[in-house]
């Protein structure tokens, strides 16, 4: 049980620098999630906190203690890796006990808690099994339980879940959070997934190219993105993003996104985008804020007809593809009234969910 | 060769497939044929040896009957001079003693290096791999001279303890190089799963390396047995005397300069000193082949 | 698909970068500062890994490199090694016909076997592919068996099988009412007898090479040919072929080095003769060297051999990594 800290971590390597002064508070017990596109530094910020990667400069502390110049063995970490990392002359049992072993642990012991990870995992009648013999989920499994039997200080996630199928990948999902809901350890997980990271996560930190965009749960993450980036990374399908313009209307503010089409921005909001009235800009809209009219036909201004491209049934919605100025916009409406392709469709903007991005910086306003 | 050796999947959309089925019969049975043939050439001379060695001498000699089958009733007369009226036994025990030494130093010395070189990595290391590599294709004849000046300055000259210091130039270049590669072949994630276990190097190379890489280990020693056994430059150029001969040389010298050629008795000789590789490679095929391969395909 | 290709090119290229971990570490931070330079030095990842390559460079600098470079300088001195004499016995041997002719054998030797190890190689390996996969291992275990048998001993039962007096070919020859050989007493039959046993010999690794070579094709790429028309030889020429290209060239470059360098085949059957037309250079380094007690003649004898070695081992290593390469 440790609380896990980085203060102006950097990581170079040669000359590029794969993780650009980053700084992240972990406390005790929560499970934080990193997420990013490939080549963010995500990866090389958990390799760095196991020790398995040198820092360039900063600090990293585990329980209050720096370590960047101890081995990954006296960090009291454990990890589980995208490839299980196995070892495949070994059984399950062997496997689970090789660092209990080496750090002498009485056989009595390390049968217990041996033992007592299997019964979490629900892995007891495959502990004489090796690797070979284990399905993808079940060797999964193992590779946790090797990392629950240390009961380290931190559990460290490196992809663990993108090797299995996606319907496997749900299952185990679930699993991490029922053994992380058992072992209250603190835990670092890192995927490129951000379902997984939504779904998982105390908090998450959405990584970019070797910078971290922002912190938060995955409620703020949703509903509060603090750069475009974050905004269309988090959700899927990801957010639209459209070119417009934030127009004076008469003692209102007006965002234009075609000559024909303009929303009003609700009064409430007025004030915040005041400042950046008749700038060119960009309106970001999740899909399922581009619906079928849903207000009885009392029009407040948003809706607006389009042509629809293509037109995706998804089963519980349908999704609606039509281009807006050039710029390809999905919604998500209700099956039965969506219409086919190639038809027109009567539209609306859930205005109140809008967010408004300053094209040059990428923050959200 | 073109269709007799060829018998992949006929491909002519047009034809039934009954005649499918002919063509791809046919074609094995020409494969068949022609193994036959390559078989029979290279199983002669083994075949042959064996029958020498189990005729009586006078079949032998007399050449009154066919040659290629034992006329006059099996005999294991020559394997019993063998090993009572000549050196032979003496040259097995030297053979054994050298050829044991030679894979335990190989392979401590090989898998030492390889997993250092192809894991830990220092200054220098992949150019000292690829001089590995250039090592392994100096042939034994190219160094036995100066070799003989070195044998002799440790004064090992006509000592099978000689062939215990030179033979490692055969075999420890190409085991190390193959053990690199199969040493490279083991995921990343394994020695850092380790680590993060809290295993040191040492313990790393035993617990980890060599049993995952049990097959290439297993190759390696193989190939570093067959090639000390069958060794034949060096002990030809620095052994001498028959206390300190070993088999090779043993067999193809002392045994016929004894007097007229007892051939059936050379034979007999020749087939036990063949016999350790080849029961090797009956039981341990697969690994041996690996081995052959590896050289060209791994590092 | 594309991004976790990405990902793990990123996360190879950082696992390759050195670690300074070390064994029985404990309490790091505590002692760091009072541990001495050298202490530090000696636990270095970098310092371990080249101790554990010292036994590997001791033995290859003392035995093969040292014996290199002696070899070069012994190859200068006079037969009781007293005197320097410069590339005097390089220009002896170049003057002697019987060392042209060293040269012309060890050319045609190595040539020849190497070229038809390589043909039957090739046959023998497509046959064995063609026979359904149980019956492959037995056939490919019963014709590897010359590859097996020490080199020495095997050619000590051809030179029975060659015997002036009681040759077994020869029995049959007669029997089919054919003149008898004489194998090894004529020197053109010699020179055909010593070719014909290094081919035996050597054929076999060949077809595990190749063997090997054809698995590696992906059989799609057959299928996919099939598809678009391709007949047998077709298949051959365009698919398997190019495939095995880089093979078929590490194969018959490591080959021509043993090939040429190869001793006992000719010291047991022949020991150079007759009328000194089969010797190779081995042999020949070896009569002069050892048997004749003219170390530094040996020396340079086997000099000779270097540079074609050294031409050989170069491309082999071309190929070799271009091979490491395309099967990643």
């Amino acid at each position: 049980m440790a609380e896990v800290a980085l203060h102006q971590v950097v990581k170079k390597f040669g000359d590029v620098e794969a993780v650009r002064a980053i700084d992240l508070d972990i406390p005790d017990n929560e499970f934080v999630v990193l997420v990013g596109p490939s080549g963010c530094g995500k990866s090389t910020t958990l390799r760095m906190i196991a020790g398995l990667e040198e820092v360039t400069s900063g600090n990293i502390s585990i329980g209050g203690e720096v370590v960047n110049d101890l081995p990954p063995k006296d960090r009291d970490i454990a990890m589980v890796f995208q490839n299980y990392a196995l070892y495949p002359h070994m059984t399950a049992y062997e496997n689970m006990s090789f660092g209990l072993k080496l750090r002498k642990f009485s056989k009595a012991e390390i049968r217990q808690r041996v033992e007592h990870a299997a019964r979490i995992l629900d892995i007891t009648e495959l502990l004489d099994r090796r690797p070979k013999a284990l399905s993808g989920g079940q060797r999964q499994r193992v590779a946790m339980g090797r990392a629950i039997v240390r009961n380290p200080k931190v559990f460290l996630f490196d992809e663990p879940l993108s090797n299995l199928d996606a319907k496997l990948r749900v299952q185990m999902r679930t699993e991490i959070k029922r053994v992380h809901q058992k072992v209250k350890t603190t835990t670092v997980y890192v995927t490129h997934d951000q379902v997984e990271a939504m779904t998982l996560a105390d908090r998450v930190v959405v990584m970019n190219k070797g910078l971290i965009e922002q912190i938060g749960t995955p409620h703020e993450l949703y509903h509060h993105p603090r750069t475009r980036f974050v905004a269309g990374f988090i959700g899927s399908p990801a957010m639209n993003f459209i070119p417009c313009r934030l127009e004076q209307s008469g003692a209102g503010l007006r965002v234009r996104i075609s000559d024909a089409i303009a929303f009003p921005v609700p009064t409430a909001n007025e004030g915040r985008y005041r400042p950046v009235a008749a700038k060119e800009l960009v309106l970001g809209l999740r899909p399922e804020h581009m619906t079928e009219p849903r207000h009885n036909g009392r029009d407040d201004g948003c809706d607006f007809t389009a042509t629809l491209d293509v037109v995706e049934p998804m089963g519980m919605e349908t999704m609606v593809y039509f281009t807006i100025n050039g710029t390809e916009i999905c919604g998500r409406v209700e099956p039965k009234s969506a219409g086919e392709a190639g038809s027109a469709m009567r539209l609306h903007a859930n205005i109140d969910h809008m967010h408004l991005i300053d094209p040059a910086s990428g923050a959200v306003i | 060769m073109t269709s007799t050796t060829m018998a992949l999947p006929a491909s002519h959309p047009a034809r039934k497939s009954a005649s499918l089925k002919r063509d791809r019969r046919w074609a094995l049975i020409t494969s068949y044929v022609f193994l036959v043939i390559f078989a029979i050439f290279f199983l002669i001379p083994p075949y042959y040896m064996v029958v020498t060695a189990l005729k009586s001498d006078a079949e032998v000699a007399h050449m009154a009957t066919n040659p290629w089958i034992v006329a006059n009733g099996f005999t294991l007369d020559q394997f019993k001079i063998l090993f009572t009226q000549t050196d032979f036994l003496i040259f097995f025990k030297n053979t054994a003693i050298v050829t044991t030494c030679v894979v335990v130093i190989t392979m401590v010395v090989s898998v030492l290096a390889a997993f250092s070189l192809g894991r830990m990595r220092f200054w220098g290391s992949s150019i000292l791999a690829t001089g590995i590599f250039l090592t392994y294709l100096v042939p034994d004849t190219l160094l036995f001279i100066p070799l003989f000046q070195i044998v002799k300055a440790f004064g090992l000259l006509n000592s099978y303890w000689g062939m215990v210091l030179v033979y490692p130039t055969l075999t420890v270049p190409f085991c190390t190089w193959i053990m690199i590669g199969y040493f490279q072949s083991i995921p990343k994630e394994l020695d850092e799963a380790a680590l993060i276990d809290g295993a040191g190097h040492m313990q790393m190379l035993l617990k980890i390396f060599i049993p995952v890489a049990l097959p290439g280990i297993i190759a390696a020693t193989i190939f570093a047995f067959t090639v000390s056994w069958a060794a034949f430059v060096y002990p030809m150029a620095f052994l001498y005397s028959a206390d300190q001969q070993v088999l090779t040389v043993g067999t193809v010298t002392s045994l016929i300069r004894a007097d007229v050629y007892k051939w059936g008795m050379l034979m007999a000789g020749a087939l036990v000193a063949a016999a350790p590789p080849l029961v090797i490679y009956a039981f341990l095929m697969d690994y041996y082949i690996a081995g052959l391969t590896a050289g060209a395909t791994k590092g | 698909m594309a991004r976790d290709d990405r990902y793990r090119v990123e996360n190879s290229r950082m696992a390759d970068t050195v670690q300074t971990w070390v064994p029985g570490l404990q309490r790091v931070s505590a002692t760091r500062t009072a541990r001495s330079g050298f202490g530090k030095f000696l636990r270095q990842r970098s310092t371990i890994a080249f101790l554990f390559c010292l036994p590997l460079i001791t033995i290859i600098t003392c035995l093969v490199v040292y014996p290199t470079f002696y070899s070069i300088y012994l190859s200068m001195l006079n037969k009781a090694q007293t005197r320097f004499i410069g590339l005097g016995n390089f220009s002896y041997l170049l003057s002697r016909d019987a060392f042209w002719m060293v040269m012309q054998q060890s050319a045609i030797f190595a040539l020849s076997a190497v070229f038809f190890k390589a043909l039957i190689g090739l046959i023998t390996a497509h046959l064995i592919n063609n026979l359904p996969s149980k019956g492959q291992r037995k056939w490919r275990g019963m014709l590897l068996v010359p590859w097996v048998i020490p080199l020495a001993l095997s050619s000590l039962g051809w030179w029975w099988l060659f015997d002036p007096t009681h040759s077994a070919f020869n029995w049959v020859l007669n029997g089919l009412g054919f003149g008898e050989i004489p194998w090894l007493s004529d020197p053109y039959w010699a020179r055909f007898s010593v070719i014909l046993v290094n081919v035996w010999y050597g054929a076999p690794f060949f077809l595990i090479m190749y063997l090997a070579a054809l698995k590696s094709v992906p059989e799609q790429l057959y299928e996919a040919a099939a598809i678009d028309g391709a007949n047998a030889w077709q298949k051959f020429i365009h698919i398997t072929l190019p495939m095995m290209r880089n093979i078929i060239a590490i194969t018959v470059l490591f080959s021509l080095i043993v090939t040429f360098a190869n001793f006992d085949i000719v010291q047991i059957m022949t020991a150079g003769g007759p009328r000194n037309m089969t010797h190779v250079f081995a042999t020949y380094a070896f009569l002069l060297g050892i048997r004749s007690g003219d170390l530094p003649l040996g020396a340079a004898t086997s000099l000779f051999m270097f540079p074609i070695l050294a031409i050989a081992a170069v491309f082999i290593l071309r190929g070799v990594r271009k091979r490491g390469r395309e099967i990643g």
